[in-house]
């Protein structure tokens, strides 16, 4: 076993952003199944769709959808960045999309909550 | 300024520990300073590596305060922690003692990455012409300055968690020779970074590119040899 990395060594932009990116990704196909699985009800009928739209519109599923859709705006602004700096020319570690991405978790999440309470 | 640094200094082998030093602090006093002074002062059986004390030999790497530095060239007061120093060999390399790493396992891992130069021409040809301005000598430019001190190799994550991975080093390497019109292994080159081992294994994760102390960018090269790769794949030449 030789040392390994630690925190101290991580602490720096291009890591917290692959962390995001990594765990928004994992959470997104953690649900993909059960969004795939309501999405089967309507096979049984307008019925059983229906009832379980209704069963789903509760404050917790509400804050779920929430940060569904934070999750996704950060997984996909911080894959723009990750295809930027793959096929892109280089230009560094292009930290500045990191922020855009921050931002754009921020703006998304923020509007679809504005959305939710409207 | 206080008059007194407290340095932890790893002693031992992978199982070791650390152990506090007093050391008196100077101005304009460098890591690599502090780690004499201990050795000439309190104690003489500690082992570290050292050569040029300029920056140009990469063998004073060291982990300081946790992270992966050049210590000739790294001022106490830019990393002290107060007046609080923790000195440990580098990460992801075996130690021989106290802050001496293996380098053996780091440059074996070059040769994987097929770092060696093969050339068509003789001692008898001219040289050749490269010109400075083309896309191929600028790319190789950007990489070619490495030192070998394994920074970068002891900051990367997928280093430490996919053992068989060559590391940025050795990619940062194999680009510039891609790069190098001179060279005719290319495509042998490409197809020993290709895969889980090589290029393909790294995250972006940047810890190389942001540690590096020559300032050289690995992420860079291991994207482009990602599109080298993929390129000649498409094209059935791998
Ligand atoms: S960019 Fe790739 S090679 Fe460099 S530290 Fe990150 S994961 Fe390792
Ligand atoms: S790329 Fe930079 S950090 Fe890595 S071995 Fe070369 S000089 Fe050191
Ligand atoms: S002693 Fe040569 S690079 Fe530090």
């Amino acid at each position: 076993m030789t040392r390994r990395p630690d925190f101290r060594s991580r602490a720096h932009p291009a890591w917290w952003a692959f962390l995001v990116h990594r765990l928004s990704g994992l959470a997104l196909a953690l649900f993909l199944p059960l969004h795939f699985w309501a999405l089967g009800q309507a096979l049984h009928g307008a019925a059983a769709l229906d009832a379980f739209l209704r069963f789903a519109d509760q404050p917790l599923f509400k804050f779920g959808e929430w940060g569904l859709v934070l999750l996704l705006a950060l997984h996909a602004a911080g894959g723009v960045r990750l295809l930027l700096i793959e096929f892109g020319a280089w230009s560094g570690l292009r930290k500045n999309l990191i922020a855009v991405t921050a931002g754009f978790g921020v703006v998304a999440g923020l509007g679809f909550a504005l959305a939710l309470f409207s | 300024m206080s008059e007194e640094l407290v340095v932890k200094v790893w002693r031992g082998r992978e199982d070791g520990a650390f152990v506090a030093y007093r050391v008196p602090r100077r101005e304009n006093q460098t890591v690599l300073d502090v780690v004499t002074w201990i050795q000439r002062h309190l104690d003489p059986s500690l082992a570290y590596r050292y050569a040029c004390r300029v920056g140009m030999c990469g063998s004073c790497a060291m982990t300081v305060n946790g992270v992966a530095r050049w210590t000739c060239r790294t001022h106490v007061s830019r990393v002290a922690k107060g007046e609080a120093l923790e000195i440990a060999p580098l990460a992801n390399l075996p130690i021989v003692r106290d802050l001496a790493t293996d380098m053996r396992d780091f440059f074996d891992r070059w040769a994987r990455a097929r770092g060696q130069f093969t050339g068509a021409a003789t001692r008898h040809d001219d040289f050749a012409r490269v010109d400075p301005a083309s896309p191929a000598r600028v790319a190789a430019d950007a990489g070619i300055e490495c030192i070998g001190c394994g920074v970068c190799h002891a900051s990367c994550d997928v280093v430490a968690w996919r053992p068989a991975f060559v590391g940025p080093a050795a990619l940062n390497r194999a680009w510039t020779l891609v790069n190098d019109e001179r060279d005719t292994a290319g495509r042998e080159r490409l197809r020993a970074v290709a895969g889980d081992a090589g290029c393909h294994a790294c995250h972006t994760q940047g810890a190389c590119t942001e540690r590096c102390p020559k300032g050289i960018a690995p992420t860079a090269g291991i994207a482009g040899l990602k599109r080298l790769v993929a390129r000649a794949a498409v094209r059935g030449e791998l």
